[in-house]
């Protein structure tokens, strides 16, 4: 059974058409990177699941809880680390947040200070138990990498192995770097001009030619 | 001595009121982005209310509730005019509560007709030192002081008046996290016109209330709200009380006539020492 289902999506902004035919599906408990350049459409695409931004045409199934972590972490930064975790319960019944604090530690010295205060590290980390909060089937994380030093990353998603593992938790990971999505998952989407380019398992892709093509127009160097 | 404890008292009496109409406007303003010139309407509205409902036989406290639940119905439907429609920007939602501030002069006219009105507040004096002061000023700070005690709570400790902060803070992951920005919005239109109808309710018996009053109400209000720097609605109570007290050494010492253009130049400087404040970091990186 897939927990996200994407059917010839199109997005446009005015007369620009961002997504053009998308079809992609998550399964449930599956790990899939979605990896491209800068203005693939990427963020698009998780938008449009999300509903903030309407399709031109094509369908969106999703099943299940689903949580967006966005971009660039947008966090309420004038409200605490504890109300921010909160405010992801916020269609879900069970607004306790113990279990976030265990399952990231390092939140728990910062409950009471404001998201805005934090290191960038730490503002992804409320940004990832913001959304696990919603206690979700499926998670989409978007860029979670930017800005963050490799350490901070690779433990983020060590985090994410393990709610894999333990809680069966569905993820779409968006990622520019794609050698750290692929350490992550199994199968992935190469988007390309708002057009899937490739896909497959990710040691095919890994291998694969299309990768270097979108990431470095065909240069010769592995994307970092 | 005396003349300056007198204008004091009367200061922080009307700064209270404006405080109140200012923590509305903030409040709204920060929801939504859009500063709503009907603001001074809830008032007058409220106001007018309560005179029909004294006079229809309801006792005080109930007439004035029944005065400030219309003044927030009237909010939530300014809410509805102004920013339901999706794709609406905040400067079109700012003439959408001009045209009805114009609106409702119609309609106030059409109700109440185009006399002032008011009603008899709480009676009798106060005596501090050798100045006799009204019981109904000390109504207006009391009730201004619990009504801010009440907003402090709402915000801090309930999870709506978080969910509200957090649509002010970051409307775009408030959104993702399943908030309905636009309930929020209307939410945030509700307590502006409570708060408005509060202070029109407690102003009135100070000071007669006629249907383009909301004009001056809305002018010291929003210069209480950008004395207080449109942030938090708390804020507003410390630029309330400095603006009312400031207009009442104003009309004390100068000419009456002279406060509200006093509230007017106020917010001009304030704006432009703001403007000009976040301006200098940027031409300084240039």
């Amino acid at each position: 059974m897939n927990v996200i289902e994407v059917e010839d999506l199109c997005v446009r902004y005015g007369t620009a058409t961002a997504l053009d035919g998308v079809s992609l599906s998550v399964g449930k408990g599956e790990l899939v990177a979605l990896v491209g350049a800068n203005g693939a459409g990427k963020t698009t695409l998780l938008n449009a699941l999300s509903g903030v931004l309407r399709r031109a045409a094509g369908r969106v199934g999703i099943q299940g809880r689903f949580a967006h972590v966005p971009e660039g972490r947008q966090l309420f930064p004038d409200l605490t680390v504890d109300d921010n975790l909160r405010l992801g319960a916020y269609r879900a019944p069970d607004r306790d947040t113990a279990w976030i604090y265990r399952v990231l530690p390092e939140l728990e010295r910062t409950r009471k200070q404001h998201a805005g205060n934090l290191s960038g590290g730490q503002q992804q980390m409320v940004a990832l138990g913001r959304g696990l909060m919603a206690r979700p089937d499926v998670m989409a994380i978007d860029e979670m990498s930017l800005g963050l030093a490799p350490l901070v990353a690779g433990s983020l998603i060590t985090v994410l192995a393990e709610l894999n593992r333990e809680r069966g938790l569905a993820v779409l990971l968006v990622e520019q770097s794609a050698r750290l999505a692929f350490r992550l998952c199994s199968r992935a989407y190469v988007l390309e001009a708002g057009r899937v380019a490739a896909s497959g398992t990710t040691r095919e892709l890994a291998e694969s030619a299309v990768l270097k093509d979108v990431y470095l127009g065909g240069a010769d160097q592995a994307p970092a | 001595m005396s003349a300056f404890l007198s204008y004091l008292l009367h200061g922080i009496a009307t700064g209270c009121g404006f405080a109140l109409l200012a923590s509305g406007l903030i409040i709204i303003y920060r929801v939504t982005r859009v500063v709503n010139l009907a603001q001074g309407t809830f008032a007058v509205v409220a106001a007018f209310t309560a005179t029909t409902a004294l006079g229809s036989g309801l006792p005080h406290g109930l007439a004035e509730l029944v005065a400030v639940l219309v003044a927030a119905l009237l909010g939530v439907l300014a809410g509805v005019v102004a920013v339901t429609k999706p794709g609406t920007r905040p400067q079109a939602s700012l003439i959408a509560t001009l045209g009805l501030a114009i609106f409702g002069y119609a309609i106030e006219i059409l109700l109440w007709g185009d006399q002032p009105r008011s009603f008899n507040g709480l009676a009798g004096f106060f005596e501090l030192g050798s100045v006799e002061f009204p019981k109904q000023y000390a109504l207006v700070v009391g009730v201004t002081l619990v009504m801010f005690g009440l907003l402090d709570a709402f915000f801090e400790w309930t999870y709506v008046g978080k969910a509200l902060s957090a649509c002010a803070s970051n409307p775009y992951a408030a959104r993702l996290v399943g908030i309905n920005v636009v309930r929020m919005a209307l939410c945030g239109f509700a307590l502006g016109g409570a708060l408005g109808g509060v202070a029109g309710v407690l102003l009135t018996p100070l000071s007669p209330v006629s249907y383009d009053s909301d004009v001056s109400l809305f002018v010291n209000g929003f210069a209480a709200a950008i004395l207080a720097g449109l942030k938090r609605p708390l804020y507003a109570l410390g630029g309330g009380i400095a603006l009312g007290v400031s207009e009442a050494l104003v009309a004390g010492y100068s000419k009456a006539s002279y406060q509200s253009a006093f509230a007017l130049v106020l917010t001009v400087v304030i704006v432009v020492v703001q403007g000009a404040r976040e301006r200098s970091p940027r031409m300084a990186e240039e």
